[in-house]
């Protein structure tokens, strides 16, 4: 697989597509500029980009380019189904903050995870969307809470490659839930993880745990990682059983998590100070790369800013393309830093950009 | 009939014209204009029709009160300005 020449950054004002040139990144086009991007995707099955906007006033928008970004057309947003006057919760989602390709054999057939936590499905590339009722309906979700936003959301969504009616997904706060059969029945897969904010009776309960991010090697889909509120955690049985990395350092807090697209045992995170900062220790932004599994971490800092840095890199702002060797991040406060070495140097794109919240590389491109 | 006008704001995501349309409530009058502009259904109104947080309506001059239930009456000659309620930075 080689390496991606196409990178888009989602951003709280605008989306911003970038193409690597001889001379390096360059921006080639900027879209909603001034609008929040909660997400992107290019999809790597036809290079067709979908754009999720969370409008202040106006609520969640879907967008849809068939020619790399030139031109936008807005399709359906995913939205619950109107409930009767007076009935229940009555929920309206608030933020699209996962879009995910529903398998390589299934083209134009879309996943969602929205804020309330919810899952939806397009089979159109977005023309329609119908929630997942069988996890919606979970009693489990009563117990689910507000992470970073006031209500719950589902953030990482992980397709099997060798089976895409296999799917895993990750909810802050209220665990891992897997599916076997496209989304008909559910189980909760967050057992060994732990939840220091939670009574001590409660700590081990998979449903309250507050997992950031959770990625999945595609050559070994048994392997995961999860970015958790309290530490990072490892599964090698498809997320039957969970294991702390000890590890990880210099601190155990931070949101974002990538898998090398082949080595299952290389994985990149950025740690943070947790709960009340949020920044990086001592001021200084750092990737900790493992290349066993989590066994052992090295700190990557060469072309990252060493001195009073505030950058916080969120969820889905770290990302590797699907050659391997390059890797993407962006940063809460416009920072943006691309390496073509697998993190071991790193180059700041000179642009200050609005707040990132997502970093995605389009299909390989030779 | 009522005539419904937009924020100009919104003008930036889709039209939205501003329009003579039945109706004695501020649903009805909101549907109507709706049905021509289905798109303009989802800026204004939430999963559950709900008035969304931000916005604000006017009926000759004075806020609207039931956001959710959007009952508030209208007369034939009223006039009913969708605005964009401050927020953000």
């Amino acid at each position: 697989m080689g390496s991606s020449d196409r990178l888009s950054v989602a951003t709280r004002k605008g989306l911003f597509l970038l193409e690597r040139r001889p001379g390096g990144w360059e921006i080639e086009r900027c879209a909603f500029l001034g609008d929040p991007v909660s997400m992107v995707l290019d999809d790597p099955r036809d290079g067709t980009l979908y754009a999720a906007l969370a409008l202040g006033h106006f609520g969640v928008k879907l967008h849809r380019s068939d020619d790399r970004g030139r031109t936008w057309a807005e399709v359906a947003a995913p939205a619950f189904p109107a409930e009767p006057a007076g009935a229940g919760e009555a929920p309206s989602v608030q933020q699209v903050w996962a879009l995910e390709p529903a398998g390589p054999d299934r083209p134009g057939a879309l996943w969602a995870g929205t804020i309330p936590a919810a899952l939806f499905r397009s089979g159109d590339r977005g023309a329609s969307w119908s929630l997942v009722r069988a996890l919606w309906d979970r009693p489990e979700r009563k117990g689910w809470g507000g992470g970073g936003y006031d209500q719950p959301g589902l953030h990482s969504i992980a397709v099997d490659p060798r089976d895409p009616r296999r799917l895993l997904c990750a909810i802050s706060t209220g665990g891992v839930w897997g599916t076997a059969d496209a989304g008909e029945t559910w189980a909760l897969r967050a057992t060994g993880m732990y939840a220091e904010y939670m009574p001590p009776e409660r700590r081990g309960d998979p449903n309250a745990q507050d997992v950031h991010r959770l990625a999945q090697a595609p050559t070994a889909p048994e392997r995961l990682y999860a970015q958790h509120h309290n530490g990072v955690f490892r599964s090698v049985d498809g997320g039957e059983r969970w294991t702390e990395i000890t590890a990880i350092r210099p601190s155990k807090f931070g949101f974002a998590v990538a898998v090398h697209p082949r080595d299952p045992r290389t994985a990149w995170f950025v740690p943070a100070v947790k709960d009340e900062r949020r920044v990086p220790v001592d001021g200084k932004l750092v990737v900790a790369r493992t290349r066993d599994g989590g066994d052992t971490f090295e700190l990557l800092r060469e072309g990252l800013p060493q001195e009073h840095a505030y950058d916080l890199v969120y969820r889905h702002g770290l990302a590797v393309d699907a050659g391997g060797d390059r890797l993407a991040m962006g940063s809460t406060t416009g920072g943006l830093w691309i390496s073509e070495d697998g993190g071991d140097r790193w180059v700041q794109h000179p642009a200050r950009l609005p707040p990132v919240y997502q970093v995605a590389f389009g299909q390989a491109s030779r | 009939m009522p005539h419904v006008t937009f924020t100009a704001t919104l003008r930036r995501h889709l039209d939205a014209p501003p329009a003579e349309v039945p109706g004695a409530t501020v649903r009805e009058a909101l549907e109507a204009a709706f049905r021509g502009n289905p798109r303009l259904r989802g800026y204004v109104l939430d999963d559950q029709g709900r008035l969304r947080k931000h916005v604000a309506v006017f009926v000759d001059g004075a806020l609207v009160t039931d956001r959710d239930g959007l009952a508030d009456p209208v007369r034939p000659g009223s006039g009913i300005h969708v605005m964009q309620a401050l927020s953000g930075g």
